[in-house]
């Protein structure tokens, strides 16, 4: 019991712990005037976020997410960032800010709907819940899964991921204008 | 399960969401607009992960790894839009890159 309760309080402080560093990188990302810090910010939010995934027990998401986002995507930004140059954003041309306002309306408004959506559908029946068994997350039964129960997803999956490859060399490839 | 529930997660969740969509209505750098789509689209994840945990079914999971292939092929278009608007000297606004045209 007392092994127990201390393991809980361990899971709460980390969970404490990357849950403020997700949301403070995350506010940093949009925050930031230099893009440069932003993906550095975003980088961070991705390892946090792999905690929590840890947290929930999807060992297998949580390695994709490091691998794939911190590894390959950021190192994509990072290079398209250092390819563009540094450009700060062109400040306001005065008179009333009233785009940037609606922007905040708009965004607090959508997450009051979220809050307000899932607190309102599934309120009562969130605190509980099932036990899973150990194999639960693990990349033998996510492989296990994707090749039986979610085989056409993950076939289209490679098809989208392909027709995004083709897409990116043809926007990246050097095209004569016809004069 | 130990530590928190289910809906401290998806609080965190819809933080993350609104957070996004806040960069993506106030920002006007098409590279930080992208940067708060991956927010946004994690934020989504998160919740899909804490769902699977809640049911204890795999699927949550099989969404989510199929929601990060889709946003690397989003950032592999989009970064590519980027590169291709930088070549041409446009400035890169999305204000000002609004009419598609070259």
């Amino acid at each position: 019991m007392i092994l127990a309760s201390a393991g809980n309080i361990l899971v709460w402080i980390v969970w404490v712990g990357a849950g403020f560093a997700c949301l403070a990188s995350g506010v940093a990302v949009v925050s930031f005037r230099n893009p440069f810090y932003s993906a550095l910010a975003l980088i961070g939010n991705l390892g946090s976020l792999a905690v929590l995934y840890l947290l929930l027990s999807a060992e297998f998401v949580a390695a994709a997410q490091v691998l794939v986002y911190a590894g390959a995507v950021m190192v994509m930004f990072l290079f398209v960032i250092a390819y563009v140059g540094p450009r700060t954003e062109t400040p306001w041309a005065g008179g009333p800010n009233w785009q940037s306002i609606a922007a905040v309306l708009a965004a607090g408004s959508i997450f009051l709907e979220i809050i307000v959506a899932v607190a309102l559908n599934a309120g009562g029946r969130l605190s509980h819940t099932d036990h899973v068994n150990a194999t639960f997350g693990t990349p033998g039964w996510i492989g296990r899964l994707f090749l039986t129960d979610h085989l056409l997803a993950f076939e289209i999956t490679s098809i989208v991921l392909l027709i995004a490859a083709v897409g990116g060399v043809i926007l990246g490839s050097h095209t004569k204008r016809a004069a | 399960m130990q530590g928190p529930g289910i809906a401290w997660y998806l609080g965190i969740s819809a933080f993350l969401f609104g957070t996004g969509a806040l960069g993506v209505l106030l920002r006007r750098n098409p590279i930080i607009v992208l940067l708060s789509l991956e927010i946004m689209l994690n934020g989504g994840n998160l919740a899909l992960i804490a769902f699977a945990r809640h049911a204890g079914n795999g699927a949550g999971q099989i969404f989510a790894l199929a929601v990060m292939a889709v946003a690397a092929s989003e950032v592999c278009v989009g970064l590519g839009l980027v590169v291709a608007i930088n070549r041409r000297r446009l400035a890169l606004d999305v204000d000002k890159l609004s009419e598609l045209r070259g």
